[in-house]
Order: C-alpha cells, then structure tokens, then sequence
C-alpha cells in the first residue's frame, strides 16, 4: 500500500461521510422547489443527525441485543461499500478486498440485517416492513448485478476499479448496452433507495411506506445512524452511476494534484446527479406496491437486453 | 411466351372486370368464359414446353420446366370445372338471400384474382414474388372465405389470416436468408433470388444459412399445406367459406404451396448433402396422415371432415416427396393431381347437397340415392375414389406411395396403413350413411339436372383414367418432373 | 467514418429491440400505435444509414416506402379504426407482465444463439443485428400470443413484418426492389381487408375479444 493509496482511500471515505447527507439536503431542497414549496436549508440533515445524537435512545422492553447491533452492521457496511467504490480515485487499497459482486453482497447484508431488526420488535409494521422490503431486495439485486456484468463485460473484470478505469479510458462512441444498462441502474437506484415511484422518503402512511416501516422502532443514536446510513447509500449508488456510466475525471494517475482535482469533479457530477433525481422524483406519481414487481422486471430487462446486446453486438 | 402473358393476363383483367360488373346477372358466364380463356392460354403453354422443353419469360422473371407447367394446366382446369360449378351453385345462393350484389361482384373478382396469384406463384422464377404471390393468395381467399359475412365464416377467416400472415411471415425469414446465401455466391447483382441461378449454383450455397433458411421456409410454407401441428386454419376455413372456395383451396392452394416447398426442398438437397429436407418432410407429412386419419374419427361436418382429409392427403404427398427418389417423386406427383381432381370433386357433390338439406351436419343428410340419384352417385363414387379403391388413380399413386415406403423406409409403413386404414372406416362410415337409407331431403330442386353435374363427373372421370392408363406424354412428363426434384 | 455508422447502426438495433419489448407490456391500444410507428421510424433510420453506407440507392427507397407506409399511413389507419369503433382507451387485461418479459428474454438468447453463426456470413455492414431482427420477430409472435384485442394482434403483426424487412436489411443489402414492392403492397392491402374485418367483427360479436369468437373448435 502507497502512502498516496492511503491518503486517497482515507479521502475517499472522509468525503462519502462528510458529502452523503450534503447530496440528501440537496436532493430534498431542489425537489421543494420543483414542487413550488420552500426548500429547508441544505444543511439540514446535519442538524437533524446532531439533533438525533444528542437525544436518549429508547429502545422497545423484548428487544434483543440483535436490534441495538444492526445500527452499526448497517452503517459500517455503507462505510464500506463507499470505500470500495471509486469516487476520486482508482488507486484504492480497500478496493482488492471487495469486487462488484462483493459490493451488491454488502447491500444485502444491510438489507437483512435491518429487516431482521425491523422483525425483532414483533410490532406489525416492522414485518410488513421488512417483507416489502425483501420482496424488493429480491428483484432488485439481480438487476443491479446484470447492470454490473454488463460494465464488467466490457472491462473483462469484475474489480469496480478495473472497469472505471476502462470505460473512462474508451474512445467516445456509442455503447447501447450501456445506455440500457444505465436506464436499468436508474430504476434499481430509484426502487433501493427508496425513492419516489417505489416508495416515498417523507411519508409515514402505513398503506404505502417501506423503509421508514422498518425503522419505526428506533430513536436516538441508532436513528441517527440508519439515517446517515441511508444517505451514505444513495451517495455510493450515485457514485457507482457516475463511475460506470461519466467515469470522466476520477483520478488514475498517483498525483495529488489529480486527486485535488476528482474532488471539485465528483462535487460537481454529483450536484448535478441530485438534480435529476429530484426531477424524476417531481415527475414521476407513487407507484402501488403491486407495480413494484412489473418495475423492477423491466429494470432486470433493461439490463439483460444490454448484456445480450453487448455479447451480440459487441456495443 | 404470349401464352404465358395470356394465362397470367386474363385472370388479372378479369379480377378488374368482375370488380366494375361482378354483381350484374351475366357476371357468372363472364367467370366461366374467363376461367376457360384462362386453360386455354395455359394448354398452349403447356404444348409449348412439352414440344420445346423448359423455357424463360420477361428476362428470366418466369421460368417454365415440367415440374410447373403441369401444376399450371392442373389449376387452369380446375379453375375452369370451379366456375363452372360455382354458376348455378351462386345461382341458388343467390335466391337463398345468402349472396346480395355485392358479395357477388366481390366473390368473383377475388376468384379470378386467386387464380392469378396461384398462376404467378407457380410461373414466377423470383423465391421472392413466389412469396409476394403466396401472400396475395392468403389474402384473396381470406374475402372469399368470409363472403357470407356469418359469425362463423368471419371468425374462421380471422383465424385463417393470422395463422397464415404469421406462418408465412416465416417463409419471408427463410427467404431473406436464402438470399442472404446466395448473394455471397452471385452478387447482390446477379439475380440472387432466381430459382434457376440458385439452383445452378445450389451445391456453393452455405450449409449453416441454407439449413436456417429450410426450417423457416418449412415452417412458412408447411403452414399453407396444412401440416400437423399447423393445420388449425384449414378445417375451419373449408367449412365456412362458399363450396368453390372450399373445392379450390383444397384443389389448388394446397398444391401451389407444396410446390413452393418442393423449390425449396430442391435446393435445400443440394446445398446440405444431408437429408434434412427429406426427414423433416417424412416426419412431419407422417405426422399429418396420421393425425388427420384420427381426426376424421370425430367430424360432424361434412366440409370439415373433408377438409381433414385434405389435410391427410397433403401430407401423404409430403412424405412421398420426403423419401424422394424418382418413383416416390412421380406417385407424389400423381398424387397431387388425382387429390386436386377428386377433392374438388367431392366439394361439388357436397355442395350439391348441402344446399339441398341446408344443412352441413351429415346426421341430418340422409339418403342422397333417393333424393337424386346422379347426386348419390357422385358423393359414393368421390368417396371411394378419395379413400384409394381401384381403379381410381388414388389407388395407383397411394399403391406407389406404400410400396416405395416399404422399400425405403419400411419404419413408415404401418403408420401408413393404420392411418389409410382408419380414414377409410371414418369416411365411408360416414358417407354410406348420407347416401344410402330412406330420404330426409325436400324433392325437387333446380340445380340437379343433369348439366350441374357435369364437373363432378368429368373430374372423377379424369380421376379414373389416370388410375388405368397414364398418357404417355403425361407420363414422360411426370418423369421429367420427378428427376428433376431428384431425392 | 464506417465505424460510427457501424455503431449507429447497433443503436437502431437496439431501440428496435427495446421497442419490441415496451410493445410486449404495453396494456394501451392508443400507445400501442404509437410504438409501432416509432418502430416504422428508427426502421427508417436504420435503413438510410445502411444506405448511406453502401451506396445503394434503392435502399433509400425503400426507407422512404417505409416512412410512408409504416410511420405516416397505417398507424394513421389504425388511430382512425380505433377512434371509429371506440376502442381508443381500451386496456387490455394483461396478466403477468414480468413473466411474459422473462419468457421474452428466452426468446432473444434463444434467436441470438440461432443467428450468431449465421451472422458472422453476412456481409453487411449491420451483420450483427441479424440476431435482434429474428429476435423481434419472436417477440411480435409472443405478443400475438399474449394479445386478445383483435387491434393489438394485428399490431403484433405488422410490427413482424417490421423486423423481417430489418433482417433483409441487416442479413444483406435489402431485397430486390420487385419483391419489396410486392410485400409492401401486400401489408398494405392485408391491413386494409383486418380493417374492414374489425367493424365487422364488431358487428356480429359485439367484441373485439377474440376470446369471445372462439366458436369453431374441435369437440
């Protein structure tokens, strides 16, 4: 391990902590616009975080030990997930360690873990939770890793790494299997974050909710940290899209003035990726629970037909 | 070549003649007087190639050998005989209310327009207007099959239209390929979907495209000739389509679209030095024999229960050419012509005579013999020449048929005989008891004098005498045409 | 300058693949239409490219009989049939849209396998999307299959003939002018007489459900 490996890997991490409630502030504040409300501030999921840690946590009588764990499994696994994921550079020592399949491997070991807590209380709405949950997880995560094949088919490698540094590296050309590949991803993205066709961040409406079911149960501390992991993981997925489909930028090279660089570049993508989820969130309606299947289908689709037209077309 | 302009020529005219004044009273003679200008072109054709062998029209647009000459004058004649029957058949369809004016003038102008589009598929020397002619077939008899405009008619000329648009579609997939074959060996310049360049460079042709290719024509073209599994079109359109439609589709788009396959099949065998054509041909034509034999088992219909036997019998051709070989070639061809003249026959007498019991459901025919003698006969005597007794010529080209099978592929033959064996009990069963019994018929009837008659007997005459003597020009003909197929 | 038709040429293989399977899940007649005519669209682009690219003029004419045939004239003819029988806003009831796209997938490993050997022969510039040409055709007949409105099985059919004229284009340089017009002349006519057949479908059965016309069958 370089020493400049270290740095940028220590970096990397540092960002993700410090920038993933800054993109979630900034996502909610252009969607208030959008949808003519006032915007709350772009720091306020800062404030909530703070607020959240200084306040007591409850947790339920029948809890077992396992419900005050998850919290952290939860977060240490995003922590992780977006050290693995190139974001200013490809010289990451962490990366070795995990590959793309390791990666959607991470997510759904958070994805148990909290519908397992969600579960452990016994209250109704944390298994129909974690229920609705699964049942996502399921459709999604074979989506996503098509979505992943397709890049790695490209780069003839499943090392996350490898593949940002051959598609930032191709000639500008027309590449249809990453263009469904990349529909694909949005969909998966939109469906595991919990955004707005497959679930709705802000509601607390029992018919409809998702992930907020599943922490229903926690307060305090351990709400502030599923919290802040929740926006570590949109943040890792936006990374993951912008790497696999405007590799552009991310920092190859062992200089520090490359690394200097990603930084401004990887703030400026991201700025605009938040805009346009904002967008879709603004244009797109609720979706009921039962579409949720027909939705991640075509998302799953969408990605075999670009893993298809790859091998066929060699595009 | 001004017979050939002629024979395709007439029926086009004539589609737009009876178009402006098919629903006057003198449409039906005009049909007559063009459908024989129409065999009349095609007996010049046809002594022209017989005396001066095969021969090229329009700059090799059309190509005339033995194979389609013969098919040529086969569907001129039956065309002819058709219009003949169908003048006082749509007569009384007529005076029943079940033809106004309009359907008229559309039932005629469709049938001269089918009779062109058969001609031309049978003529034309271009795979691809061989398709384009087949695809115009479909769509005329689609209007024709469902000129009564009923329920029924309507649903089964849906069915009829889909299937086939999609079955044929296929065959388009396969003719794509077969160019896609032969361009690499011609040029895209050098008329690459001719049937007489490719069959002159057929054994170049790549196996992999050509092996494609086959099964997608198969598939395409199969659909038209009826065969199990996709024959569900064809009861259904024979039995509620008018009873010259019924008789022509059995008689001549059957054949035309066995045609288009043996072209394929021709140089299919050339290209793959393996027996790929031949075998799916066996296994597919067994398939269709037996499966029609027991289907017959179950018919209530009169027209339906014929229509399976069309459907047995297309596929006992399809195996004889599927085994190949010079005499397996001749009974199938023999086979096609003594089909197309007896089953077109048939459909006149049963036409006959469900119009006079309006009825098609053969439980409610009872005792032809008495209600008409000349119609009994022509029912009894259709029946047995269909099911293969001697001497009509169904009995030689099926003793061939057998007897070749044993030879060649003795596997085939118990299949063979159980199917024939069953079709025969199911049939005859069925129509002794139309024909013989007491009456359950109104007396009288204008169209069964003697002269409505006329096309039945003239085909089972014909049918007869090709069971006891083959002409020999006919004969040398057939054999031209069947080492050509070669197999 | 051939590389980047190459790659334009993949592109309209793509969407056409795509659009065949958005064709496959569409519930709505009236968007139905509009899919097909955006079909008939990029079959047009594909085309003109492959023209630009070869040099062969009668490519761009049959682009142009495409456009005008299969992007401005039918879909023209079914927005009118379906305003005139009122069935505009028909859904159809589709059930289990995940597995028929499933079985969709099936169907285009299934033809590119088929294809792949074949398409290393050809020797056009879009050789490889021999593959999503049969694989559309496939796909139409699914649709066919999953379809019960009698509007959406003629879709299903035109959008295979859409697919086949994209296999003579992408397998060789298109076929011989002669035989394209015969086919488009037979489309054309085709869809007039389902035309027809529709309203009077209509009229005896008070349905286009060909669920509900299923009268002549085997006892």
């Amino acid at each position: 391990m370089t020493f400049l490996g270290a740095i940028s890997q220590l970096l990397a991490i540092t960002a993700a902590l410090l920038l993933a409630p800054l993109l979630m502030g900034w996502v909610n504040q252009w969607r208030a616009w959008m949808q003519n409300r006032s915007a709350p501030s772009l720091l306020q999921p800062y404030r909530m975080l703070h607020k959240l840690f200084h306040k007591e946590s409850v947790v339920a009588e029948h809890a077992t030990p396992l419900f005050r764990v998850v919290p952290y499994i939860v977060f240490g696994a995003m922590t992780l997930a977006c050290g693995i994921v190139p974001t200013l550079s490809t010289e990451l020592p962490l990366a070795p360690a995990a590959d793309a399949i390791a990666l959607v491997g991470l997510f759904a070991l958070a994805r148990v873990f909290i519908s397992l807590a969600a579960m452990d209380i016994g209250t109704s709405f944390g298994t129909l939770g974690a229920r609705r949950e699964m049942l996502i997880g399921f459709l999604a995560e074979p989506a996503l890793l098509m979505v992943l094949f397709t890049a790695s088919l490209i780069s003839t490698s499943t090392s996350l790494t490898t593949i940002v540094e051959t598609l930032a590296h191709r000639e500008l050309a027309i590449y249809p299997s990453l263009a469904f590949a990349g529909v694909a991803f949005t969909m998966v993205s939109l469906a595991e974050n919990a955004r707005v066709p497959v679930d709705n961040p802000t509601t607390h409406l029992e018919l409809t909710m998702i992930h907020e079911a599943l922490i229903l149960e926690y307060s305090g501390r351990h709400l502030a940290l599923i919290e802040w992991a929740a926006s570590l993981k949109l943040f890792a997925y936006s990374c993951i899209g912008l790497a696999l489909f405007f590799p552009w930028g991310v920092a190859e090279a062992q200089s520090p003035l490359a690394l200097l660089l990603a930084l401004p570049v990887l703030v400026i993508k991201l700025a605009i990726g938040g805009i346009v989820l904002a967008l879709l969130e603004t244009i797109n309606a609720k979706m009921r629970i039962f579409r949720v299947p027909e939705f991640l289908a075509t998302a799953f689709l969408l990605a075999v037909i670009g893993m298809l037209v790859r091998i066929l077309l060699g595009g | 070549m001004y017979a050939l302009y002629a024979t395709l020529g007439i029926p086009l005219f004539g589609a737009l003649l009876q178009a402006a004044v098919g629903h006057r009273s003198f449409a039906r003679e005009i049909n007559v007087a063009l459908s024989a200008a129409t065999f009349l072109a095609a007996c010049v054709l046809t002594e022209r190639i017989v005396t001066q062998g095969p021969q090229f029209a329009w700059d090799q647009a059309f190509f005339i050998d033995p194979l389609n000459v013969f098919l040529v004058t086969l569907t001129a004649f039956v065309g002819l005989t058709t219009a003949i029957f169908s003048r006082p058949y749509m007569a009384i369809e007529a005076e029943h209310g079940k033809m106004t004016p309009p359907r008229l003038r559309l039932y005629h102008s469709m049938y001269q327009l089918f009779n062109c589009t058969m001609l031309l598929a049978l003529t034309t020397n271009n795979m691809g207007l061989l398709w384009v002619a087949m695809e115009a077939a479909t769509l005329a008899t689609v209007l024709l099959v469902s000129v009564y405009r009923t329920a029924a008619s309507l649903e089964a000329a849906w069915k009829y239209f889909i299937l086939c648009g999609v079955g044929i579609a296929q065959a388009l997939f396969g003719t794509v390929l077969l160019f896609m074959a032969a361009e690499k060996v011609l040029g895209a310049e050098g008329g690459a979907l001719l049937w007489t360049n490719l069959d002159a460079v057929k054994t170049q042709l790549d196996p992999a495209i050509i092996t494609l290719a086959f099964a997608f024509l198969f598939i395409g073209y199969g659909t038209k000739v009826g065969l199990v599994p996709l024959h569900n079109w064809l009861p259904d359109a024979h039995a509620e389509g008018p009873t010259p439609v019924s008789a022509v589709l059995s008689g001549l788009l059957l054949n035309v679209a066995l045609y288009a396959l043996l072209r394929c099949k021709v140089l299919t065998d050339g290209a793959l030095q393996t027996p790929l054509a031949s075998r799916l041909m066996m296994g597919f034509g067994l398939l269709s024999v037996l499966t029609a034999a027991f289907f017959l088992l179950r018919q209530k219909d009169v027209k339906r229960m014929f229509a399976y036997s069309s459907i047995e019998h297309m596929g006992l051709m399809t195996f004889a050419f599927g085994v190949g070989g010079p005499v397996a070639n001749f009974a199938g061809l023999l086979h096609m012509t003594v089909h197309s003249l007896i089953k077109s026959a048939i459909f006149f007498a049963v036409g006959h005579a469900t119009q006079r019991a309006g009825t098609q459901i053969m439980a409610d025919i009872r005792g032809l013999m008495k209600a008409s003698p000349l119609l009994g006969w022509s029912m009894m005597l259709g029946a047995l020449a269909i099911l293969g007794m001697p001497p009509f010529g169904v009995f030689a080209s099926e003793f061939l048929i057998l007897t070749t099978a044993m030879r060649e592929q003795p596997w085939a033959t118990p299949f063979l005989l159980l199917a024939l064996g069953v079709a025969f009990g199911a049939v005859f069963m069925r129509v002794q008891e139309m024909v013989f019994g007491s009456t359950n018929l109104p007396a009288g009837g204008t169209a069964h004098t003697a002269p409505a008659h006329l096309p039945v007997y003239a085909h089972l005459g014909l049918g007869l005498m090709l069971g006891i003597y083959i002409p020999p020009y006919l004969d040398a003909w057939y054999r031209q045409a069947a080492a050509m197929m070669g197999g | 300058m051939q590389g980047m038709f190459g790659q334009l040429i993949n592109l309209f293989a793509s969407v056409l693949l795509l659009l065949s399977f958005a064709m496959l899940a569409q519930r709505r007649v009236v968007t139905l239409i509009d899919l097909f005519m955006l079909q008939g669209a990029t079959l047009v682009a594909a085309t003109t490219v492959v023209g630009v690219v070869t040099h062969q003029p009668h490519l761009y004419l049959s682009a142009a009989l495409t456009l005008l045939l299969k992007v401005a004239l039918i879909p023209w003819l079914l927005h009118r049939v379906i305003r005139q029988l009122n069935v505009r806003w028909d859904v159809e009831t589709l059930i289990n849209i995940p597995t028929t796209l499933l079985l969709g997938i099936v169907l285009v490993i299934f033809a590119f396998n088929l294809a792949l050997p074949i398409s290393q022969l050809s020797s056009s510039v879009a050789r490889g999307t021999l593959g999503i040409a049969l694989a559309g055709v496939l796909l139409s007949f699914l649709m066919m299959i999953t379809r019960s409105k009698a509007v959406s099985q003629v879709i299903g059919f035109l959008s295979m003939e859409n697919c086949l004229f994209f296999a003579a284009t992408s397998a060789t340089y298109g076929m011989p002018l002669v035989v394209e017009l015969g086919i488009a002349l037979d489309v054309l006519v085709g869809i007039l007489i389902l035309g027809v057949f529709m309203f009077q479908l209509r009229e005896r059965f008070d349905s286009l459900d060909i669920r509900h016309i299923e009268k002549l069958k085997e006892d």
